[in-house]
């Protein structure tokens, strides 16, 4: 068991493509142009009730799925319209789902905070904070029950680290070697509170190793170093040592939710961020850079994801509300 | 001087034991702390040790003796100087036969109601077994293991996972033998850590397999009843219908034997709330078998409330190859004409004391088992009302929104102008369960409360 630091990683490494990277562009900018639209559309009262945005964060799940492979499993919080878009699900349907109609991944009955997508292995979506850490430590529990050879992904914030069924999993995991990555995003605020306010420990990553659970530290900004850990904590649950911690050390740039004033922290504290470590801008730099792709080939893309994503805004306005029966269906099986 | 060796209490609902083996003859001298016997309770085999030094005067209850009640003096120790002669023949009370078994299906036709005038209380035969079947005396310990054996040789996904149901047979021997027979991998004893298990279950059956989750006692899933509600029952519908949660949860419910308040509430009008769940709380040996492989089958979240007071019962149970009993669907224990008495789980034992007292004094009582309390089987209540015009209700939980005042809601709704009395509603008392022997007692639903309520709604 180790649990470490991962060192910063600012340069393209020699076995990251330009098809790659192009592709972590690619998925990243569809988060964050999806993301904006999504507040977009709640400030016209087209999307209700909770909505928590992922911008900031796009490079963890993007690097992550980069390192999953076909049949492993994913689940996380409520903050979950980037993770459902980098498995694969379809922008529209998660778009329809914020707006609640007949078109949305749950027909509308779920929410933002609610989808699910049996196809992309994609197992939400919780509202309950914390909640998501047993369950998915269960998808493992499966997995290994059926010895399909699955790993699950199961992403957690800063927050939901305090939980106590968080160690209640840790335990159960490591003692039964179960093939979970256990994902903690630490955007550095669970909701209002600082990490520093809340947490006894300054390193999540380090919470493990009462459990025997090797865990590392990862710059949550740069996606080759999150795809790099990825790959390091799934070799270790497929060959059979149970659980590995992951801390991603990320940011978000919204409010906690829509309806966050974000009075615990300076607009320049953001600013700074969003200039020195953004995901997005570390990318085209190297693209660019390396003279790998022209200003046109990055513009033609942005152009390419504006249109998916105001397509599925367009859907999701045009989309019908549920019928009225369906408000009994889907109860029971 | 010589003194008595009592049959000990092992356990807090132990009322009698096997005198399984004596370790020790007549004649033998034991220290304070010498194993004097084993004794097998209903929820295992426990070794007895000496109080008082002294010699082993006599032994009054040979080993391998049933059905010892509590209190039986099972030996005489004698001190330095007396002799086994001294010692008068005590009087070794006949051992007690096993608990009564269902009554046995009547054959006279419902008597008119008379004041006054006893009647042959009218006992129903379980529409769900075929005439002729055979019935097996098994109590309701060993029905819930049958089903949960037969459900899990017949499908590989079922697994049972909680506290002390593997290698220690079960905290309440319901699971005992299966871990012999299915191994490590679907037997699992977990840490206690209820929150953990019940979400970490939930998450195996999303990720396709059907999961019985034991907990000790109902009162422990309170740590869990987030995943019950939040996870398991909901999930279905916040996911357009494309999640599937064929889970058990399973446990002893409500009171046992002065464990306190902490230990011993009655959770079934908590869960029969929630949509998406299924709620079922069997009474007799039967039914705990028929629903809980029901329960197992379903693609649907189950929770399964047992009794810890109704697990040595024995009962008639079908012997049939595939015995599943449908939810939402009552049975009639009783005919009756002059009132309609309702209840499920242990407060049936009430109920059918009550039924038959009720006889001697030339009343009538239909009673009606719930079984399940999501979905609740309200034709058959309704349909009893509008024959019997009264009705009373007798439960174990609390008065305040309980199953009893949903059922007089429906009552209300569905047969207002059929009811000669109001609906009386027998709950336990208010308050937490108290420890000391008489206040529980005071605490808890009474027969004698049935009998009284019974006599209120018909004006004797």
């Amino acid at each position: 068991m180790a649990a470490r630091k991962s060192a910063p990683k600012k340069t393209a490494k020699s076995n990251t493509s330009k098809e790659e990277l192009l592709e972590y562009y690619r998925e990243m900018l569809l988060i964050r142009r999806f993301e904006e639209k999504s507040g977009q559309l709640y400030g016209m009262g087209l999307i209700g009730g909770f909505c928590h945005l992922y911008i900031g964060q796009e490079a963890v799940v993007v690097g992550l799925e980069a390192a999953a492979k076909e049949g492993d499993k994913r689940l996380t919080s409520y903050r979950d319209h980037g993770h459902m878009l980098a498995c694969g699900m379809d922008p529209k349907g998660v778009m329809a789902e914020l707006t609640g109609r007949e078109g949305g991944y749950s027909r509308g009955k779920g929410g933002s905070m609610h989808m699910f997508s049996k196809e992309k292995h994609f197992y939400g979506g919780h509202g309950i904070v914390g909640a998501q850490v047993p369950i998915g430590t269960g998808l493992a529990f499966a997995d290994k029950y059926l010895d399909n050879g699955g790993v699950t992904f199961a992403y957690f914030g800063d927050g939901a680290a305090n939980q106590g069924q968080v160690y209640e999993s840790f335990n159960m995991a490591s003692l039964w070697e179960l093939p979970v990555i256990y994902v903690i995003e630490n955007n550095q605020y669970a909701m209002g509170t600082s990490l520093q306010r809340a947490s006894s420990t300054p390193d999540i990553y380090t919470r493990g190793e009462a459990f025997g659970i090797p865990g590392e530290a990862v710059d949550g900004m740069d996606v080759m170093a999150v795809k790099e850990a990825g790959e390091r904590a799934t070799e270790h649950c497929r060959s059979g040592k149970g659980p590995y911690i992951l801390e991603m050390k990320t940011y978000r740039y919204r409010g906690h939710s829509m309806s966050d004033p974000a009075k615990y922290r300076t607009r320049e504290e953001v600013q700074k961020v969003r200039e020195e470590r953004d995901a997005i801008e570390h990318v085209r730099e190297l693209l660019l850079q390396g003279k790998h792709t022209s200003e046109d080939d990055l513009k033609a893309i942005d152009k390419e994801i504006k249109a998916v994503v105001n397509d599925a805004a367009e859907f999701s306005k045009t989309s019908p509300e549920p019928a009225l029966e369906e408000l009994w269906t889907d109860i029971y099986a | 001087m010589a003194t008595e060796v009592l049959m000990p209490a092992l356990s807090p609902t132990m009322e009698e034991g096997t005198l399984a083996k004596w370790l020790v003859k007549e004649g033998d001298e034991v220290q304070s702390g010498d194993i004097l016997a084993e004794i097998e309770t209903d929820k295992a085999t426990m070794e007895f040790e000496a109080v008082d030094e002294g010699t082993i005067g006599k032994i009054l209850i040979a080993e391998g003796t049933e059905g010892v009640k509590v209190n039986t003096p099972i030996a005489v120790m004698i001190e330095d100087g007396e002799s086994a002669d001294d010692i008068a023949a005590a009087s070794a009370p006949a051992a007690t036969p096993a608990p009564e078994a269902a009554a046995p299906v009547a054959e006279a036709p419902a008597a008119a109601p008379v004041a006054a005038q006893p009647i042959t209380p009218v006992v129903a035969a379980d529409p769900e077994v075929p005439e002729g079947t055979e019935m097996r005396s098994t109590t309701v310990r060993e029905a819930l293991r049958d089903a949960m054996a037969e459900e899990m040789r017949s499908d590989d996904t079922v697994f049972l996972m909680g506290e002390e149901v593997a290698e220690y047979q079960g905290a309440y021997k319901v699971s005992q033998g299966l871990l012999d027979e299915f191994g490590a991998k679907r037997v699992i004893d977990t840490p206690i850590t209820e929150h953990g298990f019940a979400g970490l279950a939930t998450g195996a059956a999303f990720g396709g397999l059907k999961p019985i989750v034991e907990f000790m006692t109902f009162n422990f899933a309170m740590q869990a009843i987030d995943h019950i509600i939040n996870t398991a029952a909901k999930t279905r519908y916040m996911s357009g219908g494309q999640m599937s949660c064929p889970i058990v949860f399973r446990g002893p419910n409500g009171a046992a034997a002065r464990v306190g308040a902490q230990h011993s509430q009655d959770y079934a009008a908590w869960y029969a709330q929630i949509p998406g769940l299924y709620v079922a709380m069997p009474y007799s040996a039967a039914d705990a078998k028929g629903l809980l492989k029901t329960a197992i089958r379903e693609e649907n979240p189950v929770v399964f409330l047992e009794n810890e007071l109704l697990y040595g019962q024995s009962f008639d149970v079908p012997v049939m190859d595939d015995y599943a009993i449908p939810f939402g669907k009552a049975r009639i224990w009783r005919e009756g004409s002059d009132v309609t008495i309702v209840s499920f789980g242990i407060g049936m034992k009430y109920a059918l004391e009550a039924a038959d007292e009720l006889a001697k004094e030339g009343i009538s009582a239909e009673v009606i088992d719930l079984r399940t309390l999501r979905p609740i089987d309200y034709d058959t209540v309704v349909n009893s009302v509008m024959k019997t015009n009264r009705c009373i209700t007798v439960e174990e939980g609390w008065p305040v929104a309980s199953i009893g005042n949903h059922i007089t809601a429906q009552i209300m709704e569905r047969a207002f102008d059929y009811l000669d009395a109001p609906v009386i509603n027998l709950t336990g008392k208010d308050v937490p369960m108290p420890y000391a022997a008489n206040l529980e007692k005071l605490a808890l639903v009474t027969t004698a409360e049935v009998i009284q309520a019974a006599k209120a709604v018909t004006y004797r």
